[in-house]
């Protein structure tokens, strides 16, 4: 099976997000260098946005990963809920 | 956005549908192939367009808010940087030659990577694709000018940066990357979205924007490094549409797959080329290097890649057959590039140098199978005549290959002592291309290619000398002539880097920083 | 670490990029000019476009218009990227506050009835004109000449895209999602939508990018903009239903801060030569009859016996900016 991943820049914003996806995937691999962290996973990664508001205390929308997202590699499914990397094959 | 409509709040693909999507509709007095001509030249057929998926939703005021915090950041680091003498940061002045080639070779590109997105977001019949094409081309702007804002300090400092659109139209080294996004704009737009949008954005990006971002970070360029972040999450939008292009192209109908096929083919070895530059950088002009070459190749194209192939297989997508030879190729074409530029030292708008004994044990580390047996012996030959005060320069000019542009100076990919030659017969002239991956390219649409404007071939038919130039005059120096017309500082912008006011500036501006006599 | 750098001058060997100090002198530059003069290629070209393969790449021969210098046409706003963005986060912002509290508050629910169905008889279905702009624009932006008038039409057409997105939101409000397609069927098939309609894919047919930016960012927008943001606004807010005014805020604020940039084009373009400002008049001549044709109908329909005064005045003021343009129309 191939591996998706996300990288983010490694900020107090991050944090909880990176917390977040570790915690709703238990399959995915964390790999933290100087300014970035990189997660890898096997098949398919999944970021709730429930999950991250409850670590951030506030509201949050998916879409705020823009700030701080530095690359994925899979095919991407967003909504509101939910941003789904996946590789079918 | 958060939207309700009645008492339902509208869910994210639902808003974006209904702000995206029915917004263009069927003209009916003007016809739809006049509206949109360019949508069915290059072959590509499309069924329905309304099958287009966009990856990233974003409305225009989610962009303009998301962006305008990042570009919020990005300029206070620029202004910090500029503030505090920031450039004096950097690990030695050897890496400013990284950012010269980066400002001359690539920022003017992604200029031209902006007007391709526009012409795209304009020709698509499809909605959907056209709203992702321009939000590319703003994001594109926005890397040509963050790059020229983040770069304008060093240009304040230091040599080489000084003149850098008039030098990618003229400089030899820069047509390489030049003529590859000139090759895309002149393309239609189903072709720039294969070439640009998925070969470039997707499949190699990481190969140029990791290397010159991490060589940033490690080399302490808080500048490029702030702007490389900055840009990244532009670059995952683009990534997403880069694959979302050639999956729909490819579902729309089979006849599509050997169009998409030949363009893969091509673009992967035209990007592949281009990004020699970036090998020669990595393992040669970064004085903390970050990975070689050739692990940045493996992890990047052989692993990642792999994995983008395998999911494209089942289209019947076939991993370029050129990409074999680049297996062998990683081993050997950054340090025949470094030699290259090394002797043509007196041409480069940037400067060059020989790696010390510590550069050189990395090299033989990284390079087991090559660097010491090929290489090592060569640079350290050179390095001698430069301590005796004979520092090589070549006084002739090479020949160039017709497609990449870049000087005849690789090897046959079983035999590293041999130089690769292939030729092809077209309309009564001969042309060469470096490789069987630039012949086929060639030979596959001759008439596009023959039309090249080659530096070497223009200044040696005398088109590259300032205006009212006598070359029949007593003492006349072709290549002083050249460098003027280049608009590069002969002294300042070239030669070696031992003895050059970088050298010279730097070490007295970071002393007057960290000593008190 | 602090370091005091104060008794000691690095002084820089250069103000700017050398193309820079060709222009204005070996001085500090702003960002808008770094980021804007001479970085479009112009000179040397690898392969003739297979889309047109007569001109280049970039060519001046797009359009029948001829400058001596094409970044004359400097934007007054100074927008590049990073400025533009910001202030559009900041109107995007307020323009949010607004549709949320008419959204959370149930305030749509109190716009008199015959307020709402002009609003979204009128204004839901401009989304169409509006992406029409957004298509014009993008082919300026493609095609056009000098990076100094094809990004601000970049700007321009996202704009355009922004305010189609609005006005999307205001059928939302309105009416649900049935707005949309109902305006979308009155843009296709109703009477009154007709001649603007065909006007507008007829400027989408066109091949000189200057002749669009007369047609869309002159003519087009100098008359209708003025005729729904600013006369047809005060037509809901003095009819209870300052609602759909404040929906429409975002639009009204641009409309003027467009118009200046727009109005800098024309001028200085016309007054570079009589070929140009002959062109110039022609094209606006020749556009300004089919909006006026166009817009008539909707303007009866929104004023009902105030439509020819309405009509009357928006001749007159665009008359009025033509002339201080220094064009003859």
């Amino acid at each position: 099976m191939s591996k998706v991943f996300i990288a983010f820049q490694l900020n107090e914003d991050t944090r909880p997000i990176i917390e977040a996806v570790l915690a709703d995937n238990p399959h995915a691999e964390a790999l933290e260098s100087p300014a970035m962290v990189k997660i890898d996973a096997e098949g398919s990664l999944v970021i709730k946005r429930e999950t991250i508001e409850e670590l951030i205390g506030r509201k949050f929308d998916l879409q705020e990963l823009q700030i701080n997202l530095i690359t994925i590699s899979g095919h991407l499914d967003e909504d509101d809920d939910q941003f789904k990397l996946s590789w079918p094959n | 956005m958060d939207m309700h409509v009645g008492k339902k709040k509208l869910g994210i693909k639902e808003k974006y549908a209904h702000m995206t999507r029915g917004l263009d509709w069927e003209t009916s007095y003007q016809p739809m192939d006049k509206v949109f001509p360019q949508a069915k030249f290059e072959g590509i057929k499309i069924h329905d367009w309304d099958k287009w998926e966009d990856p990233f939703r974003l409305t225009m005021d989610s962009y303009w808010k998301y962006q305008a915090e990042k570009e919020r950041k990005l300029y206070a680091v620029l202004d910090a940087f500029a503030q505090n003498n920031g450039h004096l940061g950097i690990t030695d002045a050897r890496y400013l030659n990284a950012i010269k080639l980066f400002l001359t070779g690539i920022s003017p590109l992604e200029y031209v990577a902006h007007r391709g997105f526009a012409a795209a977001g304009r020709n698509f019949p499809g909605v959907g694709p056209r709203v992702a094409c321009l939000m590319q081309s703003i994001d594109e702007v926005r890397h040509a000018q963050t790059q020229i804002h983040a770069l304008s300090n060093y240009n304040k400092h230091y040599d080489g940066f000084h003149d850098f659109k008039h030098m990618l139209e003229r400089v030899w080294y820069l047509s390489v990357p030049k003529s590859f996004f000139d090759d895309a704009f002149s393309a239609g737009p189903f072709e720039w979205m294969i070439a640009i949008g998925f070969s470039f954005e997707y499949v190699l990006t990481n190969l140029l924007f990791v290397p010159f971002m991490s060589g940033a970070a490690y080399n302490g360029d808080m500048a490029t490094v702030t702007f490389g972040f900055s840009a990244q999450s532009d670059e995952a939008r683009h990534m997403t549409l880069g694959l979302e292009c050639i999956k729909f192209m490819l579902e729309q109908d089979p006849d599509n797959l050997p169009i998409v096929q030949k363009w893969i083919d091509k673009w992967a070895w035209r990007g592949i080329r281009v990004l020699t530059l970036v090998g020669m950088m990595m393992d040669y002009m970064l004085p903390k290097r970050v990975m070689s070459w050739k692990e940045a190749w493996e992890i990047y194209f052989e692993q990642n890649g792999g994995a983008l192939f395998a999911d494209l297989a089942r289209y019947g997508i076939k991993v370029p057959e050129c990409i074999t030879q680049c297996t062998v190729d990683k081993e050997h074409i950054s340090h025949q590039a470094w030699a290259t530029f090394y002797q043509y030292g007196g041409a480069a708008a940037f400067h060059t140098w020989m790696p010390n004994d510590e550069e050189m044990d990395w090299l033989s580390a990284k390079y087991p199978n090559t660097f010491d047996k090929y290489y090592r012996a060569r640079f350290t030959h050179w390095r001698d005549e430069a301590e005796k005060g004979n520092r090589f320069y070549t006084n002739t000019l090479p020949m160039l290959c017709q497609v990449c542009q870049i000087p005849m100076v690789f090897t046959e990919p079983d035999d590293p002592t041999k130089l690769c030659y292939r030729e092809s017969d077209f309309e009564g002239e001969k042309y060469h291309t470096c490789s069987d991956g630039c012949k086929g390219i060639f030979d596959g649409e001759p008439e596009k290619y023959v039309q090249a404007w080659l530096p070497v071939h223009q200044i040696y038919q005398g088109n590259c000398f300032p205006e009212g130039t006598d070359p029949t005059a007593e003492g006349f120096d072709p290549l002083a002539k050249v460098l003027e017309w280049y608009h590069l500082e002969h002294g300042k912008d070239n030669l070696d880097f031992e003895g050059s006011r970088d050298q010279a500036n730097f070490a007295a501006w970071r002393g007057m920083a960290t000593k008190n006599t | 670490m602090q370091i005091d750098l104060r008794t000691v001058s690095i002084k820089p060997l250069r103000h700017t990029f050398d193309h820079i100090a060709r222009r204005f002198g070996d001085k500090p530059a702003s960002r808008y000019q770094e980021g804007t003069y001479d970085i479009q290629q112009t000179d040397i070209f690898h392969y003739r476009p297979m889309w047109e393969p007569e001109l280049q790449l970039f060519d001046k021969r797009r359009t029948k218009v001829q400058m001596k210098d094409w970044y004359a046409l400097k934007d007054p706003r100074q927008y590049y990227y990073g400025a533009w963005t910001i202030a559009r986060a900041r109107q995007q912002d307020a323009a949010d506050s607004s549709f949320e509290m008419i959204e959370e508050r149930g305030l749509a629910g109190i716009v008199p009835e015959a307020q709402r169905k002009l609003a979204l008889d009128i204004l839901v279905p401009m989304r169409h004109v509006e992406w029409g702009g957004n298509m014009g624009n993008s082919f300026i932006s493609a095609y056009g000449y000098g990076t100094a008038i094809t990004q601000p039409c970049l700007y321009h057409a996202m704009d355009h895209l922004a305010v189609a997105q609005y006005l999307t939101r205001i059928g939302l409000v309105l009416d649900g999602p049935d707005a949309l397609d109902t305006a979308k069927d009155a843009w296709m098939n109703g009477a009154m939508w007709q001649p603007m309609r065909r006007h507008v894919e007829n400027t989408l047919v066109l091949q000189d990018w200057f002749e669009i930016f007369v047609a869309q960012n002159l003519v087009l927008e100098g008359l209708s903009y003025p005729v729904f943001y600013d006369y047809l606004d005060s037509e809901f807010s003095a009819n209870g239903a300052t609602a759909i005014s404040m929906m429409t805020r975002f639009m009204a604020e641009w409309a003027t801060e467009t118009s200046k940039w727009v109005d800098a084009q024309i001028k200085v373009a016309a007054a570079e030569s009589p070929e140009n400002k002959a062109m110039i008049s022609d094209w606006v001549k020749q556009y300004r009859a089919p909006v006026v044709e166009a817009l008539t109908p909707l303007i009866h329909h929104a004023f009902g016996n105030k439509a020819d005064s309405v009509l009357d005045d928006m001749s007159a003021q665009f008359a009025t900016r033509c002339t201080k343009l220094g064009l003859s129309v």
